[in-house]
């Protein structure tokens, strides 16, 4: 079967857990910015948790469906309509063929997880389906969703609609959010004074957050302990001689408004880190619009490993509800 | 040289080898990223060997954090007795100095630089202490160059002149980033040369661009028909400085699927270097004379 996408909205992409393995050439892992709704969507159809779906920002696409499949939307609240009749989000039901698929307009957070039973069947590359556009990787001839298009979509037995997942466990971020930071990296570049002022100071999402990182902005500027600094690093006291950079490492060019890379981070670069975002709250950065309130949150090691397994377990009791 | 081991959030061990730049920390650290390939440690994903430090990405829920940091510590003591040489490759790559294309976009982009009032290659050549601006061309292109890292986007190569440090070229990035720049540009920023292997953003100084593929998805180009990206750390690479016509020639055979690049295989010995740049640098160069 195929999804004839009538609309693409503004920007639907083909996602699945993405690509570990070429971060070193340079090539990200990708993959779900929200990695628990996408896992969770494909459950509510009987997908594996990996299986590929469309990440969908801001605003929902059009598709017409030419064959019965069971579908879930998860992650942001984007009301679904089949042929014009409303869906309950985080739940299982039936699109038949020939019928479409359409949203209302975004009532909170930023991306929608689309999960179709079977699984969208595009050509892996490199292991994943997830598109990475910078590289022509995965997606549609390594491309996002466009207008016209027609996705091949794998088979499937064992989906059936009416599942739903408890409120409880629909996992997004609070308001203001509160992104958990381990210091590290390079914090010894930065006075403790600034350190504390950057978990004290209220920020806000910038415009320029994409897949590749979210920028922030309305904290104050950070200063540097002075140095001379090391040959082959560069003048400014922001600079470093170029390194890697890690999922979730927070760099802030000049000192002036932080970066926090995502799933298609750039793999290195010449900028100071100053630690980076938990594992566990990675999944709330994708969820968040431009100007949203933010809290950066000092935590350790500690309370980014009760963080993961408190999501782990979240997962578990899903399972266990769906199975 | 003083490492530094840090955890980068609690999926990644980050280790500084040195703060600065230099073959030694390079080696050290592509000694130690390979000790911990070779260790298989269970629940490593991802290795990444970078200029003077290295970072590995792991599972915490198969090995804790603070156990993968000791297991990496533990394999400092072997990597300095590892010898510092290696068999590699020197790659010929042509270059098309003060190219139209990348003239045209530092033009568009030229209130985000230091010196308005001319070219990066202007700017580079007067700050590095050259009177012309060929004569700066000449530095860059006339002793090889080494693949530090390789990342930033799909298959970009950082290169680190062999050369004494007081004849290292040192040129700061744009102030602010540019959100373009053509494919294929060599790019210059700190004391690293690059080539973009893709379009898009930027903060690197632009000095010309070479009519060979390094990166492609669809591995249709004839030499990376094996793997879409073409270079890895430890390469050797010698720029050639070519004319528009010669470039040209280029990207035909490229599109016709006939492009060969020319490329030897070398030794490279650390300490040799170490003792005789110019004559080691001698030899890599005939090698590729002669392939």
């Amino acid at each position: 079967m195929t999804l004839k996408i009538i609309s693409h909205g503004l920007s639907t992409s083909i996602q699945d857990l993405g690509r570990p393995g070429y971060f070193h050439l340079g090539i990200p892992i990708g993959g779900a910015m929200d990695r628990f709704s996408l896992r969770v969507a494909n459950m509510l159809v009987g997908n594996p948790e990996d299986a590929a779906c469309l990440e969908v920002v801001f605003l929902g696409p059009k598709i017409e469906f030419t064959k019965t499949a069971i579908v879930a939307v998860t992650g942001a609240e984007l009301p679904a309509r089949v042929n014009g009749e409303l869906q309950e989000s985080w739940s299982s039901f039936e699109v038949k063929a020939g019928q479409t698929l359409s949203f209302d307009f975004l009532k909170s957070d930023a991306r929608a997880y689309i999960a179709v039973s079977g699984g969208i069947d595009t050509p892996p590359a490199l292991g994943s389906r997830s598109t990475y556009p910078i590289g022509a990787l995965g997606g549609i001839d390594g491309r996002n969703v466009e207008t016209g298009d027609e996705l091949p979509v794998g088979t499937s037995s064992n989906a059936k609609a009416g599942l739903t997942v408890a409120p409880a466990l629909r996992r997004l971020p609070s308001t203001p959010a509160q992104l958990r930071v381990l210091p590290g990296l390079y914090w010894h570049r930065i006075t403790e004074e600034s350190g504390e002022g950057f978990f004290e100071d209220e920020w806000q999402v910038a415009p320029e957050a994409d897949r590749m990182g979210y920028r922030f902005k309305g904290g104050r500027p950070l200063e540097f302990v002075d140095r001379e600094q090391p040959f082959g690093a560069g003048a400014d006291p922001s600079n470093i001689v170029d390194g890697c950079y890690c999922y979730g490492s927070i760099q802030v060019p000049g000192g002036k408004e932080p970066i926090v890379l995502h799933r298609d981070a750039v793999s290195g670069g010449g900028y100071f880190t100053l630690g980076a975002i938990i594992s566990a709250d990675m999944d709330f950065i994708g969820q968040l619009q431009p100007h949203t309130p933010v809290k950066f949150v000092k935590t350790d090691m500690a309370g980014a490993n009760s963080a993961r397994a408190e999501r782990k377990r979240m997962l578990e009791k899903i399972r266990k509800e769906l199975a | 040289m003083k490492t530094r081991y840090t955890h980068g959030g609690d999926e990644h061990i980050y280790v500084e080898i040195d703060d600065e730049m230099s073959l030694d920390a390079f080696f050290k650290s592509l000694s130690m990223s390979n000790a911990v390939r070779d260790a298989k440690i269970e629940g490593v994903t991802e290795i990444c060997p970078a200029n003077a430090s290295f970072q590995v990405r792991f599972d915490p829920d198969v090995i804790a954090p603070e156990d993968m940091m000791n297991r990496i510590k533990e394999l400092e003591g072997l990597a300095e007795t590892t010898e510092k040489r290696m068999t590699t490759r020197i790659v010929e790559i042509p270059v098309l100095y003060q190219d139209p294309w990348t003239h045209e976009t530092l033009m568009r982009f030229r209130e985000r630089h230091q010196d308005p009032s001319g070219t990066d290659l202007d700017y580079a050549a007067r700050i590095n202490g050259y009177d012309t601006v060929a004569d700066f061309i000449t530095a860059h292109h006339s002793q090889p160059w080494f693949v530090s890292m390789v990342g930033f986007v799909a298959g970009l190569p950082f290169l680190y002149q062999l050369v004494e440090r007081e004849k290292q070229l040192q040129v700061p990035k744009y102030l602010s980033p540019r959100t373009d720049t053509p494919k294929l540009t060599v790019g210059y920023g700190g004391c690293f040369s690059c080539i973009y292997s893709v379009r898009g953003a930027g903060g690197y100084q632009m000095f010309g661009v070479t009519p060979m593929p390094i990166f492609d998805a669809e591995q249709k180009v004839s030499h990376l028909k094996d793997f879409m990206v073409f270079f890895r750390p430890g390469d050797i690479v010698k720029w050639k400085p070519i004319e528009r016509a010669e470039y040209d020639e280029i990207v035909t055979a490229v599109d016709a699927g006939t492009y060969v690049p020319r490329i030897a295989e070398v030794e490279f010995d650390l300490e040799k270097f170490n003792a005789d740049m110019a004559g080691t640098n001698a030899k890599l160069m005939e090698a590729l004379n002669d392939a």
